[in-house]
């Protein structure tokens, strides 16, 4: 059965614990507003529980990616370097890359939705 | 004037034939140059340069500069960059037929006078910033900055310091600040800034330790606010073993009042193109001279203008205790010319009133509007000061919809969204060179702009009204790049 | 004004200010000068400057400029006017950028261009570090021992800080040697390689098959190019560069005792969001007009800090405008006629100079364009005719080593200066 986490830097996860599918949460994207362009790793490329994988860009804002776990990159979302806006439309649809996970022990450091919704509120006030 | 005629790019006016300039020519020109380089070194492929005769490129360009705004054309409140007047005997004086001809390796002998000037004007900064000695080569405030923290390095370098691979940077910097450090090499550390604008001293203590290389920091700081507890920063900094820098960006108000070095500073830089008046040039050429405290001075770049005892200047250009060289010869020579005419025709007096004057300006703005636009940080300021957006911001108007609507009246907008402290920041720095009837009539418009916003909100929000162009699509120029003109005919 | 201040004088502005670090005297400075006296002093000083006829080079070079670009670049919406925050009043800055940046790409067969960087050494330096961050995991960078020494060591001093291991390529019979190159390379560790043209004795190397080999180890090549020959030599797009540099003072810069100048930087699509520097991009307005743009700005250190891809916040625009208006004036025609010339005459100062067998060009095999390499004969030393030479109004060359000598030729010395020059070294007095 797969799984939504988060990470505290917006990132998602969807994964059954063997792959995962790593996004930005819709909180961040509306925060973004219109995005031009996603930096992203190939596919082989190793990532770090962590540590930045990518960046993505508004028209005068940019964050890193950060990745909610390690593993091996064996996909990324082709559909986002023709038209990146997608990302703004659906982020959790719309993830960035797939991944291959190393240790899936790593989730459990994660936040679960609830956890991550309400950091979201306090970030508002 | 006629601005369908002359809204074209300088290409669309190229037909084969024309050309703008005589040039002298070799005879055997073309078969020299075909004999001596072999056929698979040369071009294959034209490079795409217009043919334009001299009339249609001068007007092309002179219809283009209508549609820009410097100084001479009005009041240029850009916060934090000092956009005061550029007077034009400096540009008089910048260069002449035969300063444009000399060459940098021309021998020393021959170039006495352009090592003079170099050596006075850093002389003359070295008094301003209480500095001991002065690198004048920097070509711009962020070359500068990059200069000074490489300074800092080889004087740690070569105390076996090498653990001091941090600097310390407030929040509320600009961007060049650490992107400076990271090129640098340095790791940022950031420090908060309390609400008042001011650097948070505990924080500051507390993140202070051996990894530690600098604290970089602008006096007054981004919000206009002169960091009153500078004596103890320094001392503390230097107390944990690490070197004080100064961002030069805000020492306009500090002309004629207090002296980096005297308050506590080991390395500096300077922004001719903001302090001393040299023109911005739409984003160049500057020039970022870099100044140290007594004990740095071998660290600075090569080549070194040096003095012998019979007063004749010679240039070293192989130190090895300098942290190595950051240009092809000594600087950006003929801003350098401008700023030593800008102090000059001030004098010791003229100078000492430049910071009174701008931040007698400043505030002069800030009380003028204070009750209309929200002011986080009470005052005094010192050359700038910042809003946090409107005080009434029910009708949804917002700080980039009143910089919008300043072009309308003819005014350059303020610097926006910048600092970072507050969502809606507008920062306003008018400088000294302005009248009391500029400045008044400055605020009379922001003031009708805070009427506007409550009476015709949505004009506002379509503003610009009046200029040549109307707002731009700037997320389809980022998502869909065309960079040149091959792009547009594709 | 002070009384809408709430201040009594201008000293309560300054209450936040410690006493003990306020200023007690006026500056130790001269007295203010007015205009007059002001011209006297700089006429006194420039006195002091002997303006020789130029036959130096080694990266700046007397060309000819057109009246019409001083009298455009003294245009003051131009000269006054800050960074183009707001497109709406800085189309002229914008428009100027973006053409700039068109002439470039197409003089480099390249992609995108910046608006410009501070100067060719800054630009090269530049280069490197953006080899290493396109590059996961790599921080060598190879530079061959034929660039511009200037060159080298700007890059050398930001390699030092920045942490990036920069090493030299040896050269061989005065060009860079391609089996040392193919030697490191093997390394497997490099990200970027450094190679000039033409290279610091004049020489166009060959770059044949350079690109592929770079490109094999999983490194980017840029090369460090003179500006003005662009004009006519191969361009590095069609060597299969990835990124270009250099100076642009070539193109017909004032030489001002070393500046300002221009730093150029054009590189490939795929390196477009890794490039430094402010870029122009075209868009429309609300009304549909076609109008410029700063773009990719989330590169930049305003928006990224410490994570941007370079330091720098501007361009050298007065200089930009200064290429885009020079070589529209100048036309591709008057751009390879100035290199035919240059080349003409270099060529004909060299075989003068030869046949009084004085001095003849160290690498006598390989190609140049209006820059040569000289070897000083016995009894003489490149100091020593530097020095006669400059009592005589010319600037012989730059010396390179005692008895090398490296002289450049462009379109502004006439047939009697060469003459000259060669009956001025022919004169020269011998010591055995």
């Amino acid at each position: 059965m797969e799984k939504l986490l988060y990470l505290p830097t917006h990132e998602y996860i969807i994964t059954d614990g063997v792959t995962g599918r790593i996004g930005i949460s819709e909180y961040a994207a509306r925060q973004l507003g219109n995005v031009v362009y996603v930096d992203m790793p190939e596919v082989d490329d190793e990532i770090v529980a962590g540590e930045e994988f990518g960046a993505i860009e508004s028209v005068k804002a940019a964050s890193d990616l950060f990745a909610p776990v390690s593993g091996t990159v064996v996909g990324v979302n082709e559909a986002l370097l023709d038209n990146p806006r997608l990302i703004s439309e659906n982020p959790l649809k719309q993830w960035i890359v797939e991944i291959e996970l190393s240790d899936a022990s790593e989730l459990d450091s994660l936040l679960t939705p609830e956890a991550y919704t309400e950091l979201c509120a306090n970030e508002k006030h | 004037m006629n601005r369908t005629l002359y809204n074209k790019l300088i290409f669309e006016y190229s037909r084969e034939g024309r050309v703008g300039a005589a040039l002298p020519a070799a005879k055997d020109g073309a078969r020299v140059l075909s004999d001596a380089i072999p056929g698979h070194l040369m071009r294959d492929s034209d490079p795409g340069l217009p043919r334009v005769d001299e009339p249609t490129v001068v007007r092309h360009y002179t219809n283009m500069s209508t549609n820009n705004f410097g100084v001479d054309s009005g009041f240029y409140p850009l916060g934090s960059c000092t956009m005061k007047y550029n007077p034009k005997i400096n540009e008089a004086l910048a260069s002449s037929p035969s300063v444009a001809a000399l060459h940098p390796a021309q021998p020393v002998c021959t170039v006495q006078g352009a090592l003079r000037l170099y050596r006075t004007l850093e002389k003359a900064l070295a008094e301003i910033g209480g500095m001991a000695e002065f690198t004048l080569n920097p070509y711009a405030g962020a070359q500068g900055e990059l200069t000074g923290l490489m300074v800092i390095r080889a004087y740690h370098a070569e105390r076996g310091d090498a653990a001091r691979t941090r600097v310390i940077v407030p929040d509320s910097a600009h961007g060049t600040n650490p992107a400076s450090a990271a090129v640098a090499g340095l790791e940022v550390v950031e420090v908060r800034s309390r609400a008042d604008g001011r650097v948070d001293v505990d924080d500051l203590r507390a993140k202070l330790d051996d990894t530690i290389a600098a604290v970089m920091l602008t006096n007054p700081n981004t919000a206009g606010m002169f960091e009153s507890e500078i004596p103890a920063i320094a001392e503390a900094v230097h107390a944990a073993g690490a070197l004080l820098y100064y961002d030069g960006a805000n020492l306009n108000p500090m002309l004629g009042v207090a002296r980096p070095g005297d308050m506590g500073f080991d390395v500096m830089h300077i922004n001719l193109h903001k302090t001393f008046s040299t023109p911005h040039g739409g984003g160049g050429p500057g020039a970022g001279p870099v100044g140290v405290r007594a004990g740095l001075e071998k660290y600075l770049p090569n080549p070194r203008v040096t003095e012998s005892a019979d007063g004749t200047l010679s240039v070293t250009t192989d130190s090895d205790d300098a942290l190595g060289r950051i240009s092809l010869w000594l600087g950006n020579y003929t801003v350098l010319r401008r700023a030593l005419a800008y102090i000059l025709t001030m004098g010791a007096e003229g100078l000492s009133e430049v910071g009174p004057l701008a931040t007698l300006a400043a505030n002069y703005v800030m009380a003028s509007l204070s009750d209309v636009y929200e002011l986080p940080i009470p005052g005094p300021c010192k050359h700038e000061f910042v809003f946090d957006g409107l005080k009434d911001k029910s009708s949804g108007v917002t700080t980039l919809n009143v910089a919008k609507r300043l072009l309308d009246y003819g005014f350059h907008a303020p610097t926006i969204y910048f600092p970072l402290l507050f969502h809606e920041s507008l920062m306003i720095e008018p400088t000294e060179t302005e009248s009391r009837d500029t400045l008044d009539a400055f605020i009379s418009v922001m003031r009708k702009i805070a009427s506007e916003a409550a009476s015709e909100p949505e004009m506002l929000k379509q503003a610009p009204h009046h200029t040549p162009m109307a707002h731009p699509d700037e997320t389809e120029a980022a998502m869909h790049p065309r960079l040149t003109y091959s792009e547009l005919k594709d | 004004m002070l009384e809408r201040c709430g201040a009594k004088s201008v000293d309560d502005l300054y209450a936040d200010v410690p006493k003990h670090l306020q200023l007690k005297h006026p500056y130790a400075l001269p007295q203010a000068m007015t205009e007059p006296e002001l011209r006297d002093y700089f006429a006194k000083l420039d006195a002091d400057n002997i303006p020789l006829r130029c036959f130096a080079g080694g990266g700046v070079y007397h060309h000819f400029t057109p009246a019409a670009v001083d009298s455009i670049l003294s245009r003051s919406e131009f000269l006054t006017a800050y960074t183009p925050y707001q497109p709406e009043i800085s189309q002229g800055t914008l428009q100027y950028i973006f053409e700039y940046q068109s002439m470039m790409c197409g003089l480099t067969g390249l992609d995108v261009s910046n608006a410009s960087l501070y100067d060719g050494t800054t630009a090269t330096a530049e280069a490197m570090m953006m080899c290493v961050a396109s590059a996961r995991r790599k921080n060598r960078v190879l530079i061959s021992a034929t660039v511009n020494p200037a060159v080298a060591q700007v890059c050398g001093t930001y390699a030092r800080w920045h942490g990036i291991a920069l090493d030299t390529i040896p050269e061989r019979d005065g060009v860079t040697d391609r089996d040392s190159l193919r030697d490191m390379l093997g390394a497997g560790d490099v990200a970027g390689v450094i190679l000039p043209q033409p290279n610091y004795y004049g020489i166009v190397e060959d770059l044949t098959g350079v690109a592929d080999e770079v490109h094999a180890a999983k490194a980017l090549l840029v090369l460090n190019c003179v500006a003005s020959t662009l004009g006519v030599l191969r361009s590095p797009g069609s060597w299969g560069a990835d990124i270009a540099v250099g100076d642009a003072q070539s193109l017909g810069m004032p030489m001002n005792y070393g500046g300002p100048y221009l730093g150029y930087m054009c590189c490939t699509r795929a390196l477009m969001r890794k490039m430094p520097g402010r870029i122009v991009g075209a868009t429309t307005d609300a009304k549909g007009q076609r109008v410029f743009v700063l773009t990719l700005q989330a590169r930049e250190q305003h928006i990224r800090r410490d994570k941007a891809t370079s330091n720098i916040c501007s361009n050298q625009g007065i200089m930009a405008l200064h290429v885009a208006s020079y070589l529209s004036l100048i036309g591709p025609d008057g751009l390879r006629r100035i290199n035919e010339t240059g080349c003409s005459r270099a060529h004909r100062l060299a075989s003068l100079l030869e046949a009084g067998k004085r001095l003849s060009p160290v690498y006598p095999h390989r190609p140049y364009l209006n820059e040569v390499l000289l070897k000083v004969g016995d009894g003489l030393t490149a100091r020593t005719i530097i020095d006669s030479l400059a009592q005589n109004g010319i600037l012989a060359g730059i010396e390179v080593a005692p008895d090398r000598l490296l002289v450049a030729c462009t379109e502004m010395q006439s047939e009697a200066d060469i003459e000259r020059y060669v009956e001025l070294v022919n004169a020269l007095p011998i010591h055995e």
